[in-house]
């Protein structure tokens, strides 16, 4: 039984050029097949409802939940208004966003209730919707994007999110609508030769797109600072801590990059993740929210100098690339891993390197971080070694291993090959063996084990392991 | 045909809480008062606009912002519902107005003659932004006249307050020329607030006004040095600060309308009056206008 409050989540551009007119630009049309496919892993799925958070419903008192029913306009982009109209005609579950109001109301933040006949839902929304969810086979919920709030507020806004789906026993599709980078051409662009802003944005947005197809929810969310101050990101890319506080704020998730094009110069995406651990609710935390305040209520606080006026790492999966005609190969990986928490090397030498789809671990032992002490070995008052136990070294060097490989996104069920040092084979060869054979005999790289006369430091056993990332 | 004239400039703040206060047929939601100073500030512009008898009304909104160029309407009727995104509950009026084409495309004209990109809207399902209509309403409830709507060109927060003020002036310059060669005796209306930080929250009642006043003092200082400029007529210096006083002040006149005021009016040197300043939500708003008939006994 699948007990994750999201079934799957997604990040869709809110161009309305996807919906009104693929065939005017490859790179649109390809955006157009992308909606469609995910339109499809949608119809496949079983879940209560839709849920949107798109960068184009701002908002600046608190947040606002869609509440009308059966919300029905003609809409036009006041931007793109000559690629056509959009009739639409949703299907909201109204219950649910009087849940989630509920839930961010208790975080003490203002809410509201929309129902109210002609209300402008967001082009972006109305583009995801029609698209992703057209005959309204799930009913829709949408909550707006306060133009102030920062990180925090916003990922509690997404956790409220999960914790009113727990409490309605409800499961949910997500949806961010957001483009990656958000420069327009302010030029006349012939549609066939559009293309991202500038190179800059380019980079940025494949650094986004690769973290993505690897799962990294919390990883992005923890870049989208840099990222929006580089890459002018859509909203400065907020959308992305909503969805991370609503998917539990992990990288356990996998990722596919269904297509990645400009529109009008802006990055326009179609990511799906699907979580590899059930997404649960995170509980409220109000003496934490109470410390940290709102970003709105800071913003007041640091400008109201009068009187109140209130009322009183690398990726956890391969790389899902898609066509070489929608996303190029992200650049190649090389480069150095130093895991503060373990052991300090005994040379200059980082723990691990990963370069391309390959990490090398750098000789590691029993020693513990921080101290000199070596697991299972006693010293006499010289610190010469009187006794060891190699057991319980073997078992400390696979705890390092493992945690420099969970350092680097990678996990002990990764590992490919070990090659091992004893100083002493006929003596420890059975005991490392045991403990080994208890980590690794459900993995089985390969392995080879050689005596050596001597290692570095007053330890018995070294593993040298190579895995993937 | 004579040469038309820009017979006065209005700056003319769109806070929806005026609209409601007023409690208009048009509007849905009800209030029991409210912000009455402003409102009354309103009242006597627009009997010094209607004496003027002008045949069209241009409005510059920051609420319809476009990143290629400027967009105007090139349909000769627009009816609908608008409602505000920000303010839904005190804002969901029922529009009916009519558009100068033939003036907003000769404006499409001096525009692209200065460089300017632009676009015409032909989609007659398009909504009209809540500024324009709020402006236009206060200034001309009947809807008896025909209207320019212009958008505000994001120039200045996609690059900087300096390109964005130089480029509503050369819009400003495309109005006056457009504006004169039609033959129309237009009144232009630079639909924004000056200071705009705002608080955010509410009370519970909407027209309470004890809850009302400015945001911070710097941002009321501003706001009073800037009118000051005006009433002195100091116009061009009041442009040279724009971007200062933007960026100081939060200023909503950063979508350019201000800049496109002054610009289109000549950069006037005579003296704008001031009709009323009050603050909405804690962002200073205030009803100016530029009349030379009034001040100089002049074009009107």
């Amino acid at each position: 039984m699948n007990t994750s409050l999201i079934t799957k989540a997604y990040i869709v551009s809110g161009m309305p050029h996807i919906l009104l007119a693929p065939e005017r630009s490859a790179g649109w049309g390809r955006l157009r097949s992308a909606f469609e496919a995910i339109r499809a892993d949608i119809d496949r799925e079983e879940a209560d409802l839709i849920l949107y958070f798109s960068t184009q419903w701002l908002s600046i008192l608190g947040y606002t939940f869609q509440a009308d029913p059966r919300p029905e306009w003609v809409h036009v982009d006041q931007n793109w208004h000559e690629l056509g109209s959009m009739p639409y005609q949703f299907t909201i579950d109204c219950d649910f966003a009087g849940a989630y109001a509920e839930a961010v109301a208790e975080m003490g933040y203002k809410t509201r209730l929309i129902n109210y006949k002609g209300f402008p839902i967001d082009t972006g929304t109305i583009v995801a919707q029609k698209l992703l969810n057209p005959q309204n086979r799930l009913p829709a919920a949408m909550v707006s994007c306060n133009m102030y709030s920062e990180k925090e507020e916003t990922t509690r806004l997404g956790q409220a999110a999960a914790r009113a789906l727990q409490r309605s026993g409800k499961k949910a599709i997500a949806v961010l609508v957001s483009s990656l980078s958000h420069r327009f051409h302010v030029e006349p662009l012939d549609p066939v030769h559009d293309r991202i802003s500038s190179r800059k944005d380019e980079e940025w947005n494949r650094k986004i797109l690769e973290m993505l197809a690897a799962g990294q929810v919390e990883n992005v969310a923890q870049t989208v600072r840099e990222f929006a101050r580089q890459a002018h990101g859509d909203q400065k890319f907020k959308g992305m801590w909503w969805l991370n506080g609503l998917l539990g704020q992990s990288n356990d998730f996998e990722g596919k990059v269904y297509a990645y094009e400009a529109v009008w110069g802006t990055g326009a995406t179609a990511v799906r993740l699907k979580p590899t651990h059930p997404v649960t609710a995170t509980p409220f935390d109000p003496v934490a929210a109470r410390e940290e305040g709102s970003q709105a209520d800071l913003v007041e606080a640091l400008t109201d100098f009068e009187r109140s006026s209130r009322p009183p790492s690398p990726p956890t999966t391969p790389l899902s690339v898609p066509p070489p005609s929608t996303l190029p190969a992200p650049p190649f990986p090389d480069f150095e891993i130093v895991n503060p928490g373990s052991a300090e090397p005994v040379g200059n030498y980082p723990h691990a390197r990963r370069y391309g789809d390959v990490l090398f671990l750098s000789g590691i032992g029993p020693r513990k971080p921080g101290s000199k002490e070596i697991p299972g070995v006693s010293f006499d008052a010289d610190r010469r070694v009187v006794a060891y136990d190699i057991r319980e070294q073997t078992r400390s060097v696979i705890e390092n291993v493992k945690t420099i490989l969970e350092h680097a996104g990678s996990s002990l069920e990764k590992v490919l090959d070990v090659q091992v040092f004893l100083t002493n084979m006929a003596r420890d060869f059975p005991g490392y063996n045991e403990v080994y054979n208890q980590a690794f005999a459900n993995i089985r790289p390969t392995r080879t084990t050689v005596e050596v006369g001597a290692l570095p430091t007053p330890i018995a056993v070294e593993f040298k392991v190579i895995a993937r990332p | 045909m004579s040469r038309g004239a820009i017979v006065a400039g209005v700056l003319a703040p769109h806070p929806p809480h005026l609209v409601y206060a007023e409690n208009p047929p048009q509007n849905e939601p009800r209030a029991e008062c409210g912000w009455e100073v402003l409102r009354w500030a309103y009242e006597r512009c627009r009997a010094n606009i209607k004496a003027l008898k002008p045949d069209v009304l241009l409005v510059h909104s920051p609420h319809w912002p476009t990143y290629m160029g400027h967009h105007v309407l090139g349909l000769p009727h627009f009816k609908g519902l608008s409602v505000d995104p920000v303010f839904p509950h005190l804002f969901r009026y029922h529009y009916d107005c009519s558009i100068d084409v033939a003036l907003s495309l000769e404006l499409r004209d001096a525009m692209e003659a200065q460089g300017l990109k632009t676009a015409v809207v032909t989609n007659p399902d398009f909504r009209l932004d809540y500024g324009s209509i709020i402006s236009l309403h206060l200034i001309n409830p009947a809807w008896d006249l025909p209207v320019v709507l212009i958008s505000a060109n994001q120039a200045a927060f996609y690059y900087s307050n300096e390109i964005g003020t130089e480029v509503a002036q050369r819009l400003g310059q495309a109005t006056r020329t457009a504006v004169e060669q039609s033959g129309k005796r237009a009144v232009l209306l630079a639909s924004c607030s000056l200071s705009h930080r705002h608080f955010v929250h509410e009370p519970d009642i909407p027209e309470d006004m004890s809850y009302e006043r400015i945001h911070h003092h710097g941002q009321y200082l501003w706001d009073m040095k800037v009118l000051d400029m005006m009433r002195r007529g100091q116009s061009k210096e009041l442009l040279d600060i724009m971007p200062e006083f933007i960026e100081m002040a939060t200023a909503e006149v950063k979508a350019g309308s201000l800049a496109w005021l002054l610009e289109a009016l000549g950069v006037p040197t005579y003296a704008a009056e001031v009709h009323g300043y009050g603050t909405v939500i804690g962002t200073g708003n205030a009803v100016v206008e530029w009349n030379p008939s009034r001040t100089q006994g002049g074009q009107g």
